[in-house]
């Protein structure tokens, strides 16, 4: 392997801020959800690149942890939406002021 | 050679992650999200990470992602608004958090961990089905029955959350 893992590092940093930022700006809740798709990914690349590197095979059973978590947060997480949907026909994340003061 | 297959795949990665926050229409920002674990799961494969690459293609590209699409088209929603009100603040903390971001990556010393040279021979059969099935199903029982518990709450609460009228009956 002629990579250093700095890169890999910097590869899963850069994509986690991408994600954060489509989290924090985006007002489509589906996108929302997208990013922290990406954010997951972005772990997910840091685990198995470290885990090829130490030469421990953890990282990448922790890689399949998180990706039941995140089925699971998907399949909840579109069902939510799917029942905000029904009771405020909007999917803009600034309609649903249910639970502000 | 191998750098160059990294950065081929680095740079579509982090080209179509910013397209998934940057386009406007969720259908397209779900198929960049699509290339990109195509390109995560190619990633895995220059790490010996064969087993994962193919369960990431199967659970993200074949489940998770079909599951978006078919949300984003019952919904069928176009208007959205992109910037909202706090965005000079947002811009501010923003460019304060990378400058000292920046400031901590380059100010670090070389690397920590030993190099891939120095792993022992554990390092021979990463990515293998086999040793992941043996690590998975010994070290990590506990963690892969209460994964299957998780998934069987989400069942349950997928199923409850979607039916008819649960939000009606209070409003």
């Amino acid at each position: 392997m002629t990579v250093p893992i700095s890169y890999y590092v910097v590869l899963s940093g850069l994509i986690f801020l991408i994600g954060l930022v489509g989290v924090l700006t985006r007002r489509n809740i589906i996108i929302i959800l997208l990013s922290i798709e990406l954010m997951l990914n972005a772990t997910n690349i840091n685990f198995v690149a470290f885990s090829a590197y130490l030469g421990n095979l953890s990282g990448q059973v922790f890689v399949f942890f998180a990706l039941t978590v995140a089925a699971a947060e998907v399949a909840v997480g579109l069902a939510i939406i799917i029942a905000l949907y029904r009771h405020t026909p909007s999917i803009n994340v600034d309609d649903f002021r249910l639970l502000k003061w | 050679m191998d750098s160059l297959i990294f950065f081929y795949f680095a740079g579509i990665i982090l080209v179509t992650a910013t397209l998934v926050v940057a386009l406007r229409n969720p259908i397209y920002s779900a198929l960049s999200l699509l290339v990109m674990f195509f390109h995560v799961a190619g990633l895995y494969v220059t790490l010996h990470a064969e087993f994962l690459a193919a369960i990431q293609i199967i659970v993200y590209a074949g489940a998770i992602l079909v599951l978006y699409l078919f949300v984003v088209m019952l919904l069928n929603v176009k208007r959205e608004e992109r910037i909202h009100r706090q965005s000079l603040v947002a811009v501010l903390l923003g460019a304060t958090l990378l400058t000292e971001a920046a400031l901590l990556v380059f100010q670090s010393k070389g690397p920590v961990f030993p190099d891939a040279t120095s792993s022992g021979s554990a390092g021979e059969v990463t990515g293998n089905t086999e040793s992941i099935g043996q690590v998975l199903y010994s070290t990590y029982l506990f963690p892969f029955e209460v994964a299957s518990l998780i998934l069987l709450v989400a069942m349950v609460g997928a199923v409850i959350l979607s039916k008819k009228g649960l939000l009606d009956q209070k409003s």
